[in-house]
């Protein structure tokens, strides 16, 4: 099998479960607990928010560990929101968001908020421009480190500086950035930055909010003070502590890894381009993750080439992983001005720690025999008025 | 055998993908997302939710094989909505399902094994496939002929026999589900699909209507009888059925059936019982199971809708690919959009959607010459 899907979901380093397994067995106490075991418990979760902290250049205690990308996203742009609902009604998010950030201004539109879109250009980097068009009243902005589709890298820095001279709070969702590529709170400029352990070698189930000092926070699980009242619930020991030595580790690794896998993905790229000269990689032009490819292979509809792929032992996805089977163009690729045709038949490509340069060569083998059986089985199909 | 297996979310189809991966076969699972898929719950009866899809998905889950939901939307829009509709507006009375097998399942579909490798295409239809002594293959009903589901296949290609395989074919009802029980496959005590998938409270007129944004047979127009007098005002052709009894609203002495739509006129004939049998009928083009079309003359049971019990008669291929279909005993509610499917035993020779009954396009089209149905032949 060869797994080109590690946006969706990285293998767990061997040295993390390790890590992890040791806690499940060792941390048995309440880290808030006031005794021995519950200090232990306790140390082992605060050692793991200094090595988060560490990743992203913020303060300890700036950490807020939840459950994942969507619940930190939900956390960040209701509980901002609601903190700032003196100052105004309004949020805005760039047009190529990941759902979990659409699905919390869904929740504030349920409340009387009002929320706006900042588009993209065709290469996918959202303008940051069209912040200064934004209403009287928006007190919160958000937008992604790096596209989960593309890869493409936005520019948060220009945005928050341009946001922030307007008064306005900025969420940076960093969930695809963190651990492939440099990520520091500090350049960024950000107010609230969003990232997700399972997408750099950690567990599913663990993520971190960094809430930059003095940015105003409401907290949605209330009742219990945890993580500084802003996030109540029983700490899950066992996950923090694999996502803190993740965090570490990636680091670690990160000038060379993402070396490494830039040139893989600049190999299988241009590869393919050769092999199916028709094909088109979306937000090529712009700076990218350096492990991220979406391309679309003209008159091969995702849904038949992924079951092509999975069928020859490839692991990808058709845009986001959509629930219901359906094939619907990507919003981010109709952002971008991608037309219906061109993004049905769109694939995203993933490369991770694990990636290999065999990995590569047969994944450009499957891909270029895949496409082609796709587009002779459309052929013979039953053809429609 | 490696085997692409359809599965619709129910237990049948479930039972036949697991029972396939459970005898060692290489299995992949997959669900057409057709139309209907909403975001709105559905009636548990209906077979196209997301529901559906999680327990198709859960089934493949607990077998272990891989399942894929591929999007049908176009073809099921072209090729079974449209004529649906295109059918209901021209006073027929469509069956959908056959469409729905024909271009979607054992059309687009067939054409999709080879992404995945897959030899065989294997359905939850209660139906049999053998091989004759000549290396042939045959389509024939099902061991359990309460179930058997070969009406709803005739409209499928002969060519596409030999790739399919019916796990089903040679059991019962209740073997299927003891087999879902067993095999802990969690959908195994599902309720039975009754209605078209995508109308799941029966009420097709309304479906018409309101989700489709049909016009087309909905303007009111006359009741009249078989010698053409009017009888009062319907609500609009596609609300009736030849047939149909209940719902007229005309008051009567005698027992008053459809025994005639006329979209050109927008009249629905009516008249008693007797007015609605018919000794012979005419098809449109027939897809045959058989290599050749069978002699004129040929004896055959034929029958009518999906419920009926078959009626003898002999078949007279036209040079047109139409057959006209002789019966030895009268048939009540010929209805034109239903199929006519021929068997021999329990051999289904194949099958063509009604055109008209009567030999004679003109007896069955012209309310005036009405009063001559089932004396016609």
């Amino acid at each position: 099998m060869i797994y080109l899907d590690h946006n969706a979901s990285t293998p767990v380093r061997p040295e993390v479960a390790e890590a992890m397994h040791q806690a499940l067995r060792d941390l048995g106490a309440n880290p808030s607990s006031p005794h021995r075991a519950g200090q232990q418990a306790r140390a082992a979760i605060e050692r793991a928010r200094s090595q988060v902290a560490a990743m992203v250049g913020a303060a300890s205690e700036e950490v807020v560990f939840v459950s994942g990308g969507t619940e930190g996203d939900h956390l960040v742009v209701i509980g901002a929101a609601m903190a700032c609902r003196a100052q105004g009604m309004a949020v805005a998010a760039s047009a190529i968001e990941h759902h979990a950030v659409r699905g919390a201004a869904d929740v504030l539109s349920d409340f009387g908020w009002t929320h706006h879109a900042l588009p993209c250009d065709a290469d996918g980097r959202t303008q940051a421009s069209a912040i200064d068009s934004l209403p009287e009243g928006t007190t919160l902005v958000s937008l992604m480190f790096a596209n989960n589709e593309t890869g493409v890298l936005q520019p948060v820095a220009e945005l928050a500086a341009r946001a922030h001279a307007r008064g306005m709070l900025v969420h940076c969702d960093a969930v695809q950035g963190a651990g492939k590529v440099a990520v520091d709170a500090g350049a960024l400029g950000a107010d609230y930055l969003v990232i997700s352990a399972h997408k750099f070698g950690g567990p599913k189930g663990t993520a971190a909010v960094i809430v930059r000092k003095s940015a105003p926070l409401e907290a949605l699980f209330r009742g219990s003070g945890h993580e500084r009242g802003r996030r109540g619930g029983t700490e899950n020991a066992a996950g923090i502590v694999g996502m803190g030595l993740a965090a570490e580790m990636a680091c670690r690794d990160l000038d060379r890894e993402s070396e490494r896998i830039a040139a893989l993905r600049e190999r299988f790229e241009s590869r393919l381009l050769e092999a199916i000269p028709d094909a088109v990689v979306h937000g090529a032009a712009a700076p990218r993750l350096p492990g991220t490819s979406q391309i679309s292979f003209p008159g091969a509809r995702s849904d038949y080439l992924l079951m092509a792929l999975d069928a020859r032992g490839l692991c990808a996805s058709a845009g986001a992983a959509c629930h219901s089977g359906g094939v619907e163009p990507s919003s981010v690729l109709s952002a971008m001005g991608v037309g219906r045709d061109l993004a049905i038949c769109a694939i995203r490509f993933s490369l991770g720690r694990t990636t290999t340069a065999q990995d590569i060569q047969g994944a450009t083998g499957i891909v270029t025999e895949s496409v082609s059986l796709v587009r002779r089985t459309q052929a013979t199909a039953v053809s429609l008025p | 055998m490696n085997v692409l297996a359809a599965m619709s979310g129910g237990v049948d189809s479930a039972v036949a993908a697991a029972l396939l991966a459970e005898a060692g076969h290489t299995v992949t699972g997959v669900t057409l997302r057709l139309a209907c898929y909403g975001k709105t719950p559905m009636s548990p009866r209906a077979c196209c939710t997301l529901d559906a899809i999680d327990d198709a998905r859960r089934v493949a889950t607990s077998m272990g094989f891989p399942y894929h939901v591929i999007d049908a939307e176009d073809v099921f829009k072209h090729r079974v909505m449209q004529p649906f509709a295109d059918a209901y507006a021209s006073g027929r009375t469509p069956y959908p399902c056959a469409l729905c097998n024909q271009h979607l399942k054992f059309g687009d579909l067939v054409t999709r094994m080879e992404l995945v490798g897959a030899d065989r295409l294997a359905t939850g239809h209660y139906a049999r496939v053998t091989e004759e002594h000549d290396g042939s293959r045959a389509l024939r009903r099902a061991a359990d002929l309460e179930k058997d589901q070969t009406y709803a296949l005739a409209l499928i290609p002969y060519a596409v026999l030999e790739r399919v395989v019916f796990p089903l074919g040679d059991l019962h009802k209740a073997e299927v589900r003891a087999h879902g029980e067993r095999l802990a496959l969690t959908c195994w005590d599902k309720p039975e699909s009754q209605d078209l998938c995508f109308v799941p409270d029966g009420d097709y007129a309304g479906y018409l209507t309101n989700t489709m944004g049909e016009t087309r047979g909905t303007a009111p127009g006359e009741f009249v009888d078989t010698t053409g007098r009017s009888l009062g005002t319907h609500r609009g052709i596609l609300h009736y059925t030849v047939g149909q009894r209940r719902g007229l609203g005309v008051a009567s002495s005698e027992r008053l059936y459809v025994v005639g739509i006329d979209a050109l006129s927008n009249t629905v004939t009516l008249g008693a019982r007797d007015a609605l049998e018919q000794v012979s009928l005419v098809t449109g083009p027939v897809n045959w199971l058989l290599a050749a079309p069978p002699a004129a003359g040929t004896r055959a049971n034929v029958r009518i809708r999906y419920q009926h019990g078959g009626a003898e008669a002999t078949l007279h291929p036209r040079s047109d690919g139409s057959v006209e279909v002789r019966f030895e005993q009268p048939q009540a509610a010929i209805a034109p959009g239903q199929l006519a499917v021929f068997y021999a035993g329990d051999y289904c020779l194949g099958g063509g959607e009604i055109a008209h009954a009567g030999s004679n396009r003109d007896f069955a089209s012209e309310p005036s010459e009405a009063g001559a149905v089932g004396h016609v032949a």
